[in-house]
C-alpha cells in the first residue's frame, strides 16, 4: 500500500473517530432543549415552583453535555482544509456557504440565548427567561439545519455547476442545496431521532430515580413530558426513515441494495427483517438463513409491490433491461471527462487558447455540446478515478447490520415509550420494575442506535466524497500518513477524556439531584 | 452605557453564582486550548494558505489529473 493510500485509510479513520465523538453530544442537546423548554413552559403557564425546579434539573444536564460537546464538531472543519484538501477546494462554494450560515446564525443565536438561560433566573423576566430557552434549542436545531445540508450535498450534490477555471463546483440554486429530497428527509429524521434519544435520556435517569425510591414527583412528571414527546417522534422517526429509504432509492440505489445485502435485482423484492450473511455471497444468495416481508423492499423503495429493485450485480454489470449502465462504461466516461481536464490543464501550461477554448465549451452548460458532454461525460467524473467496477460496493455486512441495529432499536423505543407513557399515565409506573430497568438500557441503546444510522449513510456512501464525482481515494491531502496517525490518536485521547468527563459529572449531578445549588 | 453595565454584571455575576459551571468553564478553557494552541498550530497547518486563488485552482487541478 502507497503512502497516499495509507493516508486516505488515516484520514478516514480519523474523521470517522471525530465525527462519532462529536454525534455523542450532539443529539441530546437537540432534543433536551425542547424538553426543557416545554418544563419552563409548564412553569410559566402554572406558576408552580416545582416546574421551576424540576426545569433548573434538566437545564443543568443540558448544560453540561452542551459545554463539554461544543467546539468538538470544529476539529471536523479543521480537517476539511488538512486531510480533505482537493475535497475541500472542489466544493468549496457549496459547502462552504451552508457551514458559513450555521456558524453566523445559529451557533450566535444558540450561544447569546444560552447565558439568559442560565444565568438569567430572577434576573429577567419568566417570559423572557422562557423566550431565551425556547430560543436556545431552536438555535441548536438550525445549527443542524446547515450541516445537514452540507452533508446531504455530499450524498445528492443537486444545484451546482463545475467552474473548469477555478475546479470547484458552484451553487447555482440555493434552494435546490438546501431543500433537496436528501437534505430534508436527512435533517427530519437526524433531529426527530436525536428528540427520541433525548426523551430516552430523561426517561431513563427519571426510571433510576424511581427504582430508587426518589424524587418521585419530579420522576413521574418528567416521564410524562418525555414519554409523550419520544413516543410522538419515535414514529415521526419512523415515518421521516420510511421516506429517507424510498429517496435512497432514487438517488443512492447501491447503497440500498448493500444494506439489504440484495445482490440480484428483482421485482417484487422482499425486505429482509434479520439474517445471518454469508461471509461472500454463493450464487448471489447473500444469507445463511434470513426472515423475509414478501414484495415489502419493492413497496417501501418505490410505493409499488412490484416495482423493480437493483441488486449490487446490476448496478457494477450494468442491466440494459432497466436501463442500468455498467459500471465499466461509467468508468471510461469518467475518464473521458477526466482526460479534458487534464488537457486543459496542458493547454493552460502551454498557453494553447484554442484548446482551452475548445474544452471551454465542452464544460460550458449553455451550449448543446457541453449539455451532452457534461450529461453523458462529466455526470460520471468520479467514475474516471476507479480501477475496478467493484469499487463501486460499499462494504455489505456493515451496512446490512448497522441498518437493523437502527431499526430494530428504533422500533423498540416506540414500543418501550408508549409503555412507560400508559403506565406512568395508570401511576403505576414504578411497580413496573422491569420497564424501568428497561428504560435505563434503552439510554445506551439509543445512542448506539443513532451512531449506527450515521454509519449506514456514510459507509454506504463509500467510495464516495461526493456522490458520482469525488471518490475519497481523491478527496483526501497527500500528507504523510504518520502525522495523520498521530493525530488520530491525539484526538482519540481528548475526544476519550472529555466523554469520561461528561459520563463523570452528568452522573454525579443526577446522584445529587435536584436539591443540589445550581 | 448604563445597558452596557447591566449586561456586564449580568454575566459577571453569573459566572460568580456558578459551581458547576466553573468546572464546566474550565473544562472548556483546556478543551479550547488544546483545540486551537495546539491543534491547530502544531498538527493543522491550513494546506492551502498562502496561495493565490489561481494557484490554488491550478494545484486542485494538478492532484486531479496527475
Amino acid at each position: 500500500m502507497t503512502d497516499y493510500l495509507q493516508t486516505v485509510d488515516w484520514s478516514r479513520a480519523q474523521f470517522a473517530l471525530t465525527a462519532i465523538y462529536h454525534w455523542l453530544f450532539v443529539p441530546l442537546t437537540l432534543g433536551l432543549g425542547f424538553l426543557v423548554a416545554i418544563m419552563e413552559t409548564q412553569y410559566v403557564r402554572t406558576g408552580d415552583a416545582f416546574w421551576k425546579r424540576t426545569t433548573k434539573f434538566w437545564m443543568r444536564l443540558f448544560g453540561i453535555n452542551f459545554a463539554i460537546g461544543v467546539a468538538t464538531g470544529i476539529i471536523l472543519e479543521f480537517e476539511f482544509g488538512t486531510n480533505w484538501s482537493n475535497y475541500s477546494h472542489f466544493v468549496g462554494d457549496i459547502f462552504g456557504a451552508p457551514l458559513a450560515i450555521e456558524g453566523i446564525m445559529a451557533f450566535f443565536m444558540e450561544s447569546t440565548f444560552i447565558a439568559v438561560m442560565f444565568f438569567g433566573w430572577d434576573k429577567v423576566s419568566k417570559r423572557f427567561h422562557l423566550a431565551a430557552t425556547w430560543l436556545t434549542a431552536v438555535g441548536a436545531n438550525l445549527s443542524a439545519v446547515w450541516i445537514l445540508v452540507a452533508n446531504s450535498w455530499m450524498q445528492y450534490p443537486a444545484g451546482c455547476t463545475f467552474n473548469l477555471d477555478t475546479v470547484r463546483n458552484e451553487m447555482t440554486s440555493f434552494w435546490e442545496v438546501a431543500l433537496s429530497p436528501v437534505a430534508v428527509n436527512k435533517f427530519l429524521h437526524t433531529v426527530t431521532s436525536s428528540y427520541t434519544l433525548a426523551a430516552l435520556f430523561v426517561v431513563g435517569v427519571s426510571a433510576w430515580y424511581l427504582l430508587r425510591g426518589r424524587e418521585r414527583r419530579m420522576a413521574t412528571a418528567s416521564i410524562a413530558v418525555a414519554s409523550a414527546f419520544g413516543l410522538v417522534f419515535s414514529l415521526v422517526t419512523a415515518l421521516t426513515g420510511d421516506r429517507s429509504g424510498a429517496v435512497v432509492a432514487r438517488v443512492q440505489p447501491m447503497k440500498l441494495a448493500a444494506m439489504e445485502a440484495l445482490y440480484r435485482g428483482e421485482k417484487g423484492a422482499p425486505l429482509t427483517v434479520v439474517g445471518l450473511l454469508r461471509p461472500h455471497p454463493v450464487n448471489g444468495e447473500a444469507f445463511y438463513f434470513s426472515v423475509d416481508i414478501p414484495k415489502m423492499l419493492s413497496m417501501m423503495s418505490f410505493r409499488d409491490p412490484d416495482a423493480y429493485v437493483p441488486g449490487i450485480y446490476d448496478l457494477v454489470d450494468g442491466n440494459p433491461e432497466h436501463g442500468i449502465l455498467p459500471t465499466a462504461e461509467k468508468i471510461e466516461r469518467g475518464r473521458r471527462a477526466v482526460a479534458e481536464l487534464a488537457r486543459y490543464r496542458t493547454a493552460l501550461d502551454e498557453g494553447d487558447e484554442a484548446t482551452q477554448r475548445e474544452i471551454r465549451a465542452l464544460f460550458d452548460p449553455a451550449t448543446p455540446q457541453g449539455e451532452e458532454f457534461l450529461r453523458e461525460y462529466f455526470a460520471y467524473f468520479g467514475y474516471g478515478y476507479l480501477e475496478t467496477p467493484g469499487q463501486i460496493v460499499p462494504h455489505v455486512p456493515t451496512l446490512f447490520y448497522s441498518f437493523r441495529v437502527m431499526v430494530g432499536a428504533g422500533s423498540l423505543f416506540i414500543l418501550i415509550l408508549a409503555l412507560v407513557w400508559w403506565f406512568n399515565r395508570r401511576g403505576d409506573l414504578d411497580r413496573r420494575r422491569w420497564l424501568l430497568r428497561a428504560s435505563i438500557a434503552c439510554v445506551p441503546l439509543a445512542y448506539a442506535a443513532s451512531q449506527a444510522g450515521w454509519i449506514l449513510a456514510e459507509l454506504g456512501r463509500q467510495p464516495w466524497a461526493i456522490q458520482d464525482m469525488m471518490p475519497v481515494s481523491v478527496a483526501a491531502s497527500k500528507i504523510p500518513s504518520g502525522s495523520v496517525a498521530v493525530t488520530f490518536f491525539l484526538f482519540l485521547a481528548l475526544f476519550t477524556a472529555l466523554l469520561a468527563a461528561e459520563v463523570s459529572i452528568m452522573t454525579r449531578q443526577i446522584k445529587l439531584g435536584p436539591n443540589d445549588k445550581e | 452605557m448604563q445597558t452596557i453595565r447591566r449586561v456586564i454584571r449580568f454575566y459577571v455575576e453569573g459566572f460568580r453564582s456558578m459551581t458547576v459551571g466553573r468546572t464546566l468553564w474550565a473544562l472548556i478553557l483546556v478543551k479550547l486550548f488544546i483545540l486551537f494552541a495546539v491543534v491547530k498550530l502544531f498538527f493543522f497547518p491550513d494546506f492551502l494558505a498562502g496561495k493565490s486563488d489561481e494557484e490554488r485552482s491550478r494545484h486542485v487541478m494538478r492532484e486531479l489529473t496527475d
